[in-house]
């Protein structure tokens, strides 16, 4: 039956995420933006415990509840609704939070038993990007050899969210670059593996706190058995298409969460407004049509009609995932609406409120910096295009590129 | 309205019911409605015979308590709401064409006395299409039924006697001409604005027709006024439950976001197949990005406008408030329905502006969702 009310356990879930950020990561969102390099905030130290506990026991990524007909709402819609509060607080410190990289989402997507037993309670880091390959992650240089009990890495890493930070790296790298997409494999590498270095620590626009780092893979030796995934490289078409869709297969678990930090930010700027605007006798009432409205009520009433509607299809996305239904398609959907939106909104509320808005004073203007990135990581808002148009018009990547 | 409702997961199901409705409606749409689009257009009106059709749907009559003829099924507007998508689908106008007694009784389900909703709804349930209809917009730039601080609604309703004086012009008023029943929304002289049922061929009311840019199909007319008299039991509205504007055009905020969202539908599994086929500089069209993103940009936010309305109205159905959700799908879908709608024209060049193609008729009709109050009250 049609409701797209959350249940109370979702809201449970909700409120208790909202709580955290608040009280732990709101008050401390301008001092982490101003130091900006350091090693990961002892605030969160707690906190990031706690969910390790959580996710140890089990608690996190599978609860939830399930209904008649068999309807579930479960870890994926939980970890919306989660990451959009702790977003909420302060998006830089929720990537910051220990045992929540990317890479972690990949080891628990892909990873195997004995990898999820040993990596899952690390802080893993995950690392794509290349200096001459972004989105297009087909085209990675990096090469693994294999060389009697281990592998071999070298190249270079740039982008890797945590990676200075983590205690290890997911890293993707070929295993014969002549081969493209079926060669590319990734590879679990220990902090302190000699032949790894990182090589800076980049300055950012934006989600300062967060610490995105280079990485200089120089013969870089580890276990065999550090592999993700089948080793072989897949000899038919259809196997090798398997193969990286299998690597993909990841994005459709992490882009619904990067519309959730989008919603997060959008809101948590949007608030802000409000509250400026609400100083100055300016509230939404919903009570005239838009165009009987105030330039800045009817701009208030848009911003949060699409606010609500990338939230919408985000939960889509994260109910289809909890319910088997394949969802590529509506991952990058809403992935690319709530990404433009989280932007367009808080760059819209610093403009609104003027001189306050741009003020280093209130938080306006940080999640107007932070919420560019959104619309770039993981897929920036072009790729997602790309993968909602191809989905639509029924295009492999070779006709439509 | 509370905020007590029960405690159920987030679900895009729709029951068995629904989707075998939708199963029905979705094949009538294709085969009686979209296929007499353009010729329905062309000539101004409906085919001869076509709202008997949807009467036999049952559409207004499903949920007229048994008593009074009807089926006696429990109003829902999320039912309703799926209804008009699969109609708007095949066609914006004759959709609201058939909505048209739909709107009329619901207002009466919802606010009428027993009365009333006997002396009403008799007459509508019935097996050939039975006409009524509601009044509520004015021929005025800036109208707004709901702002209520800039009496917005100029039409008035004195009270002399043992009746009301009614007074004042409406506008886009559907199918008024062989309506039996007009509900004409009024300002009252005790300050509240009311709904009164005014009777065909009442005394001082006059009906024209008028032409607008699209929805030329639905018959939509200019109802005056002038000094009609009806009884005081034609005002609409329980003691316990009074007449409720705002909610009034909530309800259609939703039923035309959806027809509009059927429409948008119709749009988008047109232009698809027509990029694809559509070959430029030596491949399809569709291969470039900005042919690509286009429709991409489409199908996301024909997703986003579907789920607003669909959460309005479920929320409706749960007894929710639903005041803002429909406030919000409107403020969204008068948007994007019309860059939908502007999109499918580009996509097709100079064929799309052309009558071969219904590309044109979409764009037109379109428009319509950024006026429109007070047609499918859902």
């Amino acid at each position: 039956m049609i409701n797209l009310e959350l249940p109370k356990k979702i809201k449970n879930a909700e409120s208790m995420a909202h709580q955290m950020a608040a009280s732990v990561f709101r008050p401390i969102a301008r001092k982490y933006d101003t130091i900006e390099h350091c090693d990961t905030p002892k605030e969160l130290i707690p906190m990031g415990q706690m969910l390790a506990a959580g996710a140890a026991s089990g608690q996190l990524g599978s609860g939830g509840s399930s209904g008649g007909e068999g309807v579930k709402n479960g870890g994926n819609m939980q970890a919306i609704v989660g990451t959009t509060e702790m977003a909420w607080g302060c998006c830089g410190l929720m990537l910051s939070l220990p045992g929540m990289g990317l890479g972690n989402a990949a080891i628990s997507a892909v990873g195997s038993p004995e990898q999820k037993e040993k990596f899952g309670k690390m802080y893993c880091a995950m690392a794509i990007t290349e200096p001459n390959c972004g989105s297009d992650s087909a085209a990675v240089q990096t090469t693994a050899e294999l060389d009697g009990d281990e592998w071999v890495l070298n190249g270079e890493k740039i982008f890797a969210t945590a990676a200075d930070r983590g205690d290890a790296v997911v890293v993707w790298a070929t295993l014969d670059k002549s081969i493209g997409k079926a060669a590319i494999k990734s590879f679990l590498v220990e902090k302190g593996t000699p032949g790894m270095s990182v090589v800076r620590v980049e300055d950012k626009l934006g989600l300062r706190v967060s610490d995105t780092a280079a990485l200089l893979f120089d013969n870089c030796r580890i276990p065999k058995k550090n592999i993700m995934g089948d080793p072989e490289i897949a000899d038919t078409e259809a196997a090798r298409k398997k193969a990286f869709g299998g690597v993909m297969q990841t994005f459709d678990n992490t882009r619904p969460q990067v519309a959730a930090m989008a919603l997060g930010v959008a809101r948590a700027a949007l608030e802000l407004a409000l509250e400026l605007l609400e100083k100055e006798h300016v509230k939404p009432e919903y009570d005239k049509s838009l165009f009987n409205s105030t330039a800045l009520e009817a701009e208030l009433y848009k911003m949060e009609a699409n606010l609500e509607a990338s939230r919408l299809l985000t939960l889509k996305a994260a109910w289809m995932a909890d319910n088997k239904i394949p969802n590529s398609k509506e991952a990058s959907m809403c992935k690319a609406k709530a990404a433009r939106v989280a932007n367009a909104i808080t760059l819209r509320c610093v403009e609104i409120c003027g001189t306050l808005g741009y003020s280093e004073n209130n938080l306006l203007e940080k999640f107007a910096r932070d919420s560019k990135i959104l619309d770039i990581f993981e897929g920036t808002q072009q790729i997602q295009q790309l993968i909602v148009a191809r989905h639509v018009l029924g295009k492999s990547s070779k006709d439509l590129k | 309205m509370s905020e007590q409702a029960p405690d159920l997961l987030f679900d895009l199901n729709l029951t068995e019911e629904q989707r075998i409705m939708r199963e029905s409606l979705s094949r009538f749409s294709d085969v009686e409605v979209a296929s007499i689009s353009r010729q329905a257009d062309e000539a101004g009106k409906a085919p001869e015979g076509f709202y008997d059709k949807t009467a036999e749907l049952g559409l207004s009559l499903l949920s007229i308590p048994e008593a009074f003829g009807g089926a006696g099924m429990p109003r829902s507007v999320l039912s309703n709401m799926l209804n008009a998508e699969d109609l708007g689908k095949g066609d914006m106008s004759l959709a609201l064409g058939s909505l048209t007694p739909l709107s009329f009784v619901n207002m009466l389900l919802d606010y009428g006395t027993k009365d009333q909703q006997e002396k009403y709804l008799t007459v509508i349930a019935d097996e050939t299409f039975k006409v009524a209809t509601i009044a509520l917009m004015e021929p005025r730039a800036t109208f707004d039924a709901t702002s209520s601080k800039n009496a917005n609604i100029e039409t008035t309703a004195t009270l002399s006697g043992s009746g009301y004086v009614l007074n004042g012009e409406k506008s886009m008023v559907a199918l008024a001409e062989d309506a039996l029943h007009i509900l004409v929304v009024a300002r009252c002289d005790d300050g509240y604005v009311g709904a009164f049922i005014v009777d065909k061929g009442a005394k001082g009311l006059t009906v024209e027709k008028e032409n607008f840019m699209g929805l030329r199909p639905l018959g939509l007319y200019r109802v005056r006024l002038s000094d009609v008299t009806v009884n005081v039991d034609a005002r609409l509205g329980r003691e316990t439950q009074p007449f409720d504007v705002q909610r009034m055009v909530d309800l259609s905020s939703i039923g035309l976001s959806a027809v509009v969202v059927g429409c948008c539908q119709a749009v988008v599994d047109y232009v698809i197949p027509y990029v694809n086929e559509r070959v430029a500089f030596g491949e399809p069209i569709s291969n470039r990005q900005s042919v690509a993103f286009m429709v991409a940009d489409m199908a996301i936010e024909l997703e986003a406008m579907r789920l607003m309305v669909y959460r309005a109205a479920s929320r409706a159905d749960q007894g929710l408030d639903f005041h803002k959700e429909a406030y919000l799908a409107r403020v969204l879908i008068a948007e994007r329905a019309m860059e939908i709608g502007t999109n499918g024209v580009q996509l097709l060049g100079g064929h799309g502006f052309t009558r071969e193609h219904p590309v044109e008729l979409w764009y037109r009709n379109l428009r319509a969702m950024g006026i429109l109050q007070g047609v499918a009250i859902v």
